[in-house]
């Protein structure tokens, strides 16, 4: 197994935390794993993505310019990544914040969530990423649910000490999850 | 068992691993892409007992890092390429008074202030030497979040041995990037007493740290006790780390994050049926000339793969003498090369061997 990501979207979306958590769930179940932030004069609103690799054997380039999972918070960045998507690979996109999804005539799999609606739904504007996780772990079923629970963990209690956090965030996982797993009943 | 990992920047590994190796003063200046460095140094070192300063300049902080290595500390800097230009003066005195401390350098795009986005482009500022005199630092090349850590720490011990500022060199994308890494309790090696430091004269004749020698007969003997040192340096310390097949066609040479690509690289080759090999030097000074000498000798061609126009492969010219010829492929000004691009430039060398 060796999956190579781009995750993107608008500064604030929470694109770094979410492949931070990936790369931490994926380093629990024992696999390599890599995450590199893009960096730069960047500020909320501005496009922020990052490259994760999670990988059964080492890791020998942790730079990905060829993705074979997109995921995709707005439509600038729908834009930018999607001619880099590998064949089979798949694109999971944020219908909420993007209008118009192009068809893809290529061998791609596209998943279109309206992750902003759902979090907003939820009570959690801000958990949007966390459905989009949520998405990708019912696609490829993996990380563990065990380690996406460490990483809960980790990620509200240890670094921002709210515990009261993770409740509505797990929530917002398990809808992603139902929805991807819904729409690949449906395929 | 398996030992507890930690997902890291590389920048802040580097950091850990410096506290971890007995550094307790540490004396920088911010810049991007470095910035966790002291980030992580101001919140960790006060803990450890140690010192970390914000100085007022980077001129300030290398000279902080002088009077430290001169009073016998573990001691440690760190910046990106401009900062590290303005740095140069110091380390030129550094290495005239033969005192040892680390220097990390996470490059960004040059010249002038440049970019900020990765980049290779100061090789030769680091193994030739940016400031003025006959020296040499100890370059060590990291490809890993690992390795900044692990590298870092043997860093400071070279640097005892040697009398001698060590470089970190790394770029924007090995300092910003996260993998899991591990620490392993540091062992210092056994290294003789400090007792050239300035530290009080109570009981003893008065220490003298200085690189102004007047009389040139003077000077001239201590460029030649320099001179054995870095010597001493190419013959012991040479590192490097290799991939080379039996009847290797292609030998790429890189290092730091342009390596991790050619592995890439390698593998989508070799499925085509390609023998190459990888040579990644982890010392840049001492270069493993010797190993690439050898090499070249059987091998059809070497590309060197670097984020600049051309640096380190002079020094691969210079080891191949002529066996045979060496290509280059590069991208700078922060931009990273793709492995489909480098795939792209080696085919077009293997294609030409088979005409």
């Amino acid at each position: 197994m060796k999956d190579r990501l781009i995750i993107s979207g608008f500064g604030g979306q929470g694109v770094m935390l979410l492949g931070q958590f990936l790369a931490y769930a994926g380093m629990l179940d024992g696999k390599r794993v890599s995450w590199i932030p893009s960096y730069g004069p960047e500020m909320r609103g501005g496009t922020a993505y990052c490259s994760v690799v999670i990988s059964d054997t080492s890791i020998a380039s942790p730079v990905v310019s060829r993705p074979d999972t997109l995921i995709v918070m707005n439509s600038p960045s729908l834009d930018r990544f999607l001619p880099a998507v590998r064949r089979y690979g798949i694109v999971v996109a944020n219908s909420s914040m993007i209008g118009h999804i192009p068809k893809l005539d290529r061998d791609i799999h596209l998943v279109s969530v309206p992750a902003q609606s759902i979090a907003e739904e939820l009570g959690a504007p801000k958990a949007s990423n966390m459905v989009m996780l949520g998405c990708y772990l019912g696609i490829r079923g993996g990380p563990s649910e065990k380690a996406v629970e460490a990483a809960l963990q980790k990620a509200f209690v240890d670094a921002v000490k709210r515990p009261d956090l993770i409740p509505i965030n797990r929530a917002a996982i398990e809808r992603g999850r139902e929805l991807a797993q819904a729409g690949n009943e449906n395929d | 068992m398996k030992k507890k990992q930690v997902l890291m920047k590389g920048n802040e590994a580097m950091a850990e691993g410096a506290i971890m190796a007995g550094c307790r003063y540490f004396f920088g200046y911010p810049i991007t892409p470095q910035n966790e460095v002291p980030a992580h140094m101001a919140a960790y070192m006060p803990r450890a007992g140690g010192v970390f300063i914000q100085a007022e300049s980077e001129l300030a902080a290398i000279n902080m890092v002088y009077g430290a290595a001169g009073a016998g500390a573990r001691v440690m800097t760190s910046s990106s390429s401009p900062g590290i230009s303005l740095k140069q003066e110091g380390i030129s005195y550094l290495v005239g008074a033969e005192l040892p401390c680390v220097i990390a350098n996470i490059m960004r795009g040059g010249p002038g202030l440049g970019g900020i986005q990765p980049s290779q482009s100061d090789y030769f500022q680091a193994v030739k030497g940016g400031g003025h005199g006959d020296y040499r630092l100890i370059v060590l090349a990291p490809d890993s979040v690992q390795e900044m850590a692990d590298l870092t720490m043997l860093a400071f011990d070279l640097a005892d041995v040697y009398r001698n500022p060590v470089m970190i060199l790394g770029d924007g994308n090995l300092g910003q990037m996260m993998e899991p890494v591990s620490f392993c309790k540091f062992r210092k090696r056994k290294l003789p007493p400090k007792d050239w430091a300035t530290t009080g004269t109570a009981g003893r004749p008065r220490n003298i740290v200085k690189s102004l020698y007047l009389i040139p007969e003077q000077l001239e003997a201590h460029n030649r006790k320099l001179y054995r040192k870095f010597q001493t340096m190419k013959r012991r310390e040479v590192r490097f780390e290799e991939d080379i097949p039996e009847g290797c066609e292609l030998l790429l040479t890189a290092f730091g994050t342009t390596a991790r690509i050619c592995r890439d690289v390698v593998d989508k080759l070799r499925q085509r049926g390609h023998k190459v090999g990888l040579l990644r030097p982890i010392t840049l000074f001492p270069f493993p000339e010797e190993r690439i000498k050898e090499v070249s000798s059987r091998v059809k061609a070497v590309m060197t793969v670097e984020m600049n126009m051309g640096q380190m492969v002079d020094d691969v010219r210079l080891a191949v003498e002529g066996r045979c010829p060496v290509h280059f492929c590069g991208r700078t000004g922060g931009m990273v090369p793709s492995v489909e691009e480098i795939v792209h430039e080696a085919g077009k060398i293997l294609r030409g061997m088979k005409e």
